[in-house]
C-alpha cells in the first residue's frame, strides 16, 4: 500500500488515517467524504487495519458523540463530516472542544444550505472555527495525507480536537499523485494514544460536570492559552515529521515568492495551487507579487503573518467563505494580524458553492491590487446582471418568491409579468 | 481527582429505617443498599429535592450494577436533574467514572464508551443515563440508533414524566391533564392535552433488543433484580424506571414510594419485563386500585378534582388508559408470589 | 466519465508523468451529464481550475454533441476521439473537424468494442486505447497497466482487449 500512488484524495487519506491505527471509527455518510469512510471501512473489513471498531451511525450527532465516547475512554477516535454535518453535530464540537478530547476529524469542505450545494466552500469548517479545535487547511491531497497523521500527534500531545479541513471535490475527488508512507513511519512519528483525562474504574472521577461562574472563566482562558500552545507545537512537530518522512508538509503558513512582493495574496486551501501558477505568470511579466498559504487556521497565527506579510503594500486575501453584510472571516482575522501596519487588505469572496476560481480571474484581482484599484470587499466574477435584475425583481412584487429558483429566469419576462 | 479524597464509604444512618429493616430478611435476600458495603456510587451530599424519586432509584440501580460488576462500571449520563444535582462544581457525588454527554447523545456517547473498553481489551460495562426528556424526546433518535446497532449499553430512562430541571415543562413522556408550566391549568382544555401517547418501553421492544424492563421505585427489591439481570447481559438493554417528582408533581417528599406504588397498582404504569421484543414476566397487580387514587395526592392533577374545573371524563380517560394496560399486560391474574 | 478520467491519469503517473483528473459536478449518481478533466504535466501540476482549453477531447456520448458546446475552448491543433461508428457528416461536424490537422479527430466504436469484450457499455477502456493511438501523450502499455489496476482478472483481460483492438483500428486507419 505505501509508496507513491495515483489515487483519490480520499483513499489516500483513508489510507493515512488506517495507518495511524484508529481504535473507534465512527461514520454517517455526507457528500463528500462518503469516500474516506467507505475507504477506511473496507480496510477494517479486509482485516488490513486491525483493532478497530468501524460503527455506522444514525447520524452526525451520533457519529461525534460516539467519538467523544470512546475518547473519553482512552480509545484512538476518529470521524470525517462536511457542510450540513457539522451544523448537526455543531453541539458535540463544542463539547469536544471543550472537553479537549483529542478527536481528529475530516472535513470535506462544502457549502452550506440555504441554498443547499453539495460543492466545494469554506462555509462549514468557518461555522465552528471558535469551537476550540485546530484548524488544518491541506492545500494537496499529499498535505492532506501528512496533516491527517500530524493531526493524531497533535491532538494527543495537547489534548485537543483537531479537523483537517480538505476541498470537497477539488481534493477529495481528484486523482493525482501521493506518497503513502509505511507503517513503519507512522509507528515511529505516532506512539500510542495517552490520555491526559479517561475513564477508568481505578482512577474514577466525573468528566464534563456544570462549571459556574466562579471558574468558567478561568476554564476558558485554558482553552484560549491551549491554542497558544498549539502555535508552538504545530511547526515543532512539523519538524519531526519532515525528519521522519522526509518532506515539509505543515507548519502555520507557507511563503511564496514573498521577498520583495508589493502584492501578496494570502488563501486557505487548494486555491493556492491556483494562485502559486498566478504568482508565477505575473512574475515572469515583472510583477512583483507572491502569495501566502495558511495551513493552520486555527490556532490563527498572528505573528507568522505579520512576518510573513509585513513587507506587501497590498494584501488580496481570497476567501471561500462570506459573512453576509461584512465580508470574509479571513481578512477579519488578517486585519487583526496586520493592524498596526499601514498594509491595504482587500477581501476577495470567490469559489462559493464550488464556483471555479480562474487563473484568468485571479490575475485581474492582483493587478488590480497593484494599481491600487481593488474595492475593500469584492466577489469574483459576479454575474451583476443576474442580481441586479433580481434585485429590481423582487422589490416591484411581494410575492416576488424564492430567490434561487427563480435567478436565472429571463429577468425581464419576469419583471414583465409583476408589472401586469 | 482521587487522590484528593478517598472513596467515601456508606455512614450507617445514610442506609434508612427500609433498609435497616432487611435485619428481618436472610443476607442473601436483602436489597444491595442494605449493605454497608455497597459501593456507593452516589454518595451523600448531591443537591437532589427532599423525596427525589430519581434520586432513590438512581443510587439503588448503580450500587447494584457496580456489585454485580464487580466495580467495573462507567457511566454516562444525559443533560438533567440528575446530572445537575450530582455534580454541584466544584463537588461530586459520583465514585464511579462519570461522564456527562450532552442533553441528546447519552446513548451514543455510551456506545463509545462500550467500543473503546472492546478495543482496549477491558471488561468494563457502561451504563446510560437520563431522564424522560433526555430519552423520550431529545435523545430519541440516539437511543434508536442504539437499539438498531444491539450496543453494549444498558440505558436507564429515569422517568418523572417532565422536564423537572429546567423548571417542570412538559415532555412527551407527561401523562395527558397532568400540569406543567407549558401546559398549565388555565383555559379550556386545562393540563397536558390527549395525544396519542409516547411509549418507550414499547418502542424499544419494537427493535427486539436483548432486554426490555419497567420498574418503580415503590419496587425496591425488583429494581436490583432487574438490574442485576440486565448489567450483566450483552447487547442493548433499556430499563425505564418510574421516578415520582415531589416538587413537579406536586406531592409531599414523604410520598414518593408510596405515589410509585398507586400507579402500579393502579395499572397506570405497567411493571413488565420482556425480551427480545416479547413480555416475559409481569408484576402481577395485588387489588386493582381506582386511577383517581393515584392522582389524588398529586397537585398536578388537582384540578380534575377541584370544583369548577372538575373533569370527570379527563379522569376516566385516564381509567381506560390504566384498565387497558392491565388487559394488555395481563396484570391481574394470579400472582406466583406474595 | 470519471473513470476514463481516473484511469488516464494512473496510464500517465505510470509513465512517470504527474497527472490530475478530477469531476466537474462530481454527482455520486449516473445518468446526469458529467464532464471530467485530466491534466498531465512532467512537473507537479498545482492549478486546480477546470480545464478550459483543452488540447484533447474525448466525447464518449455523441448524444451531447447536440445539447452541450463540447468543443468549447479547444486547441487549434488539438485532438478529438468521438465513442461513434458514424462518420463526421452523419454527427453533423463535418465543417468543423476539417479545420483540425489530419488525424487529430478521429471515431471509434468504443460501447461496441466493450460489449464486444466486456459484455457491458462501458467504453472507457477502449476510448483509453484509442487515444493512445492518436495522440503520444499515453503509451498503449500504460493505458494496459492502468486498466489491471482497476479492473482485476478476467475484467481487466477484457478491457484491455478492448483498448488493443481500438488501438489496432485506429493506427490502421
Amino acid at each position: 500500500m505505501s509508496g507513491l500512488q495515483q489515487i483519490e484524495g480520499s483513499l489516500a487519506v483513508a489510507q493515512a488515517i488506517a495507518l495511524c491505527r484508529p481504535e473507534v471509527v465512527c461514520a454517517y455518510p455526507i457528500t463528500p467524504q462518503t469516500h474516506i469512510v467507505e475507504g477506511v471501512c473496507a480496510l477494517v473489513r479486509t482485516g488490513k487495519l486491525k483493532n478497530c471498531e468501524f460503527i455506522n451511525v444514525e447520524s452526525e450527532f451520533a457519529a461525534l458523540s460516539v467519538a467523544i465516547g470512546a475518547s473519553a475512554a482512552g480509545a484512538r477516535a476518529y470521524t470525517a463530516t462536511a457542510s450540513q454535518g457539522i451544523l448537526h453535530m455543531a453541539e458535540a464540537i463544542y463539547n469536544a472542544g471543550g472537553l479537549g478530547l483529542p478527536i481528529v476529524m475530516t472535513v470535506g469542505n462544502r457549502a452550506i444550505g440555504a441554498p443547499i450545494n453539495i460543492w466545494n466552500d469554506h462555509m462549514d469548517s468557518m461555522a465552528v472555527k471558535d469551537a476550540g479545535w485546530i484548524q488544518l487547511f491541506a492545500e494537496t491531497n499529499q498535505e492532506a495525507v501528512d496533516l491527517h497523521i500530524q493531526a493524531f500527534r497533535l491532538a494527543e500531545e495537547l489534548s485537543c480536537p483537531v479537523m483537517v479541513c480538505m476541498d470537497g471535490f477539488i481534493l477529495t475527488h481528484a486523482y493525482e499523485r501521493v506518497d503513502i508512507p509505511t507503517q513503519a513511519q507512522v509507528d515511529a512519528f505516532l506512539p500510542p494514544y495517552e490520555p491526559v483525562q479517561v475513564l477508568d474504574p481505578a482512577e474514577p472521577y466525573s468528566i464534563g460536570a456544570m462549571v459556574g461562574p466562579d471558574a468558567y472563566t478561568e476554564v476558558r482562558y485554558l482553552a484560549h492559552e491551549k491554542q497558544l500552545q498549539a502555535l508552538r507545537l504545530i511547526p515543532e512537530i512539523g519538524r519531526v515529521f519532515e525528519g521522519v518522512f522526509g518532506r515539509t508538509s505543515c507548519g502555520l503558513v507557507y511563503s511564496y515568492r514573498t521577498e520583495g512582493a508589493d502584492v501578496v495574496a494570502v488563501a486557505l486551501g487548494s486555491v493556492n495551487g491556483t494562485i502559486k501558477e498566478v504568482v508565477d505568470a505575473m512574475r515572469a511579466d515583472g510583477a512583483a507579487v507572491g502569495s501566502v498559504s495558511v495551513t493552520s487556521f486555527r490556532p490563527f497565527p498572528l505573528e507568522e503573518l505579520r512576518v510573513a506579510l509585513g513587507d506587501a503594500k497590498h494584501v488580496v486575501v481570497i476567501e471561500k467563505n462570506l459573512a453576509p453584510g461584512l465580508g470574509g472571516m479571513v481578512a477579519s482575522d488578517i486585519r487583526m494580524a496586520l493592524r498596526d501596519t499601514p498594509i491595504q487588505i482587500y477581501t476577495v469572496i470567490a469559489g462559493l458553492g464550488g464556483r471555479p476560481i480562474t487563473m484568468a480571474a485571479l490575475q485581474e484581482v492582483l493587478a488590480g491590487a497593484g494599481d491600487g484599484k481593488l474595492p475593500d470587499m469584492q466577489f469574483l466574477d459576479l454575474d451583476h446582471g443576474i442580481v441586479e435584475h433580481e434585485i429590481i425583481r423582487s422589490h416591484r412584487v411581494r410575492r416576488s418568491g424564492p430567490t434561487a429558483e427563480n435567478i436565472l429566469r429571463n429577468p425581464a419576462a419576469t419583471i414583465a409579468q409583476a408589472e401586469n | 481527582m482521587a487522590q484528593d479524597s478517598a472513596l467515601q464509604r456508606v455512614k450507617f444512618y445514610q442506609t434508612g429505617t427500609h433498609t435497616v429493616g432487611n435485619r428481618l430478611m436472610d443476607e442473601e435476600a436483602r436489597s444491595v443498599q442494605a449493605s454497608m458495603e455497597r459501593s456507593n456510587a452516589i454518595t451523600s451530599g448531591h443537591r437532589a429535592c427532599q423525596g427525589c424519586g430519581e434520586a432513590l432509584g438512581a443510587r439503588y440501580a448503580l450500587d447494584v450494577a457496580m456489585r454485580a460488576t464487580g466495580g467495573q462500571l462507567v457511566a454516562v449520563n444525559a443533560t438533567g436533574c440528575l446530572e445537575v444535582f450530582t455534580t454541584p462544581y466544584p463537588e461530586t457525588s459520583w465514585q464511579i467514572p462519570w461522564l456527562h454527554s450532552l442533553f441528546g447523545n447519552a446513548p451514543a456517547v455510551a456506545t463509545g464508551v462500550a467500543a473503546a473498553m472492546r478495543r482496549k481489551g477491558r471488561n468494563i460495562k457502561v451504563v446510560a443515563q437520563g431522564g424522560d426528556g433526555g430519552t423520550t424526546d431529545i435523545g430519541f433518535g440516539c437511543l434508536s440508533g442504539m437499539f438498531e446497532r444491539n450496543d453494549d449499553v444498558l440505558y436507564i430512562c429515569y422517568d418523572n414524566e417532565a422536564y423537572m430541571n429546567t423548571g417542570v415543562q412538559r415532555s412527551s413522556a407527561t401523562p395527558a391533564t397532568a400540569r406543567t408550566a407549558t401546559t398549565p391549568t388555565v383555559g379550556g382544555a386545562p393540563g397536558n392535552v390527549f395525544g396519542t401517547g409516547k411509549n418507550l418501553p414499547l418502542i424499544a421492544m419494537a427493535h427486539n433488543i436483548p432486554y426490555v424492563a419497567t420498574a418503580t421505585v415503590a419496587g425496591l427489591h425488583d429494581l436490583e433484580a432487574k438490574v442485576n439481570k440486565a448489567i450483566d447481559m450483552a447487547g442493548a438493554r433499556y430499563l425505564h424506571i418510574l421516578v415520582p417528582c415531589p416538587l413537579g408533581w406536586g406531592s409531599a417528599p414523604c410520598d414518593t414510594i408510596h405515589i410509585a406504588r398507586l400507579a402500579v397498582e393502579s395499572g397506570f404504569f405497567p411493571v413488565f419485563e420482556a425480551e427480545h421484543g416479547r413480555v416475559t414476566a409481569a408484576h402481577k397487580i395485588r387489588r386493582q386500585l381506582p386511577v383517581s387514587d393515584y392522582l389524588r395526592p398529586q397537585r398536578r392533577f388537582a384540578h380534575l378534582f377541584r370544583k369548577g374545573t372538575e373533569d370527570s371524563e379527563g379522569v376516566a380517560t385516564l381509567q381506560r388508559m390504566a384498565d387497558a394496560n392491565i388487559e394488555r399486560f395481563n396484570l391481574l391474574g394470579e400472582r406466583k408470589s406474595p | 466519465m470519471v473513470t476514463a478520467a481516473e484511469l488516464l491519469s494512473m496510464a500517465a503517473f505510470f509513465e512517470d508523468k504527474h497527472a490530475q483528473a478530477f469531476p466537474s459536478f462530481g454527482s455520486e449518481r449516473m445518468g446526469a451529464p458529467v464532464v471530467s478533466y485530466c491534466r498531465i504535466d512532467d512537473s507537479e501540476i498545482r492549478l486546480r481550475e477546470p480545464i478550459n482549453s483543452p488540447d484533447a477531447l474525448i466525447i464518449q456520448d455523441p448524444t451531447l454533441l447536440l445539447s452541450v458546446d463540447v468543443f468549447h475552448g479547444l486547441e487549434r491543433d488539438g485532438f478529438i476521439l468521438i465513442n461513434s461508428q458514424r462518420s463526421f457528416e452523419e454527427l453533423g461536424i463535418a465543417e468543423f473537424v476539417a479545420k483540425f490537422p489530419f488525424g487529430h479527430v478521429c471515431n471509434v466504436g468504443a460501447t461496441d468494442l466493450a460489449l464486444k469484450h466486456v459484455g457491458r457499455p462501458l467504453p472507457n477502456a477502449a476510448l483509453l486505447g484509442g487515444f493512445a493511438a492518436i495522440s503520444d501523450e499515453i503509451r498503449l502499455a500504460s493505458v494496459e497497466k492502468a486498466i489491471h489496476q482497476k479492473f482485476s482478472g478476467e475484467i481487466g483481460q477484457a478491457n484491455v482487449a478492448a483498448a488493443r483492438e481500438a488501438f489496432e483500428s485506429l493506427k490502421a486507419a
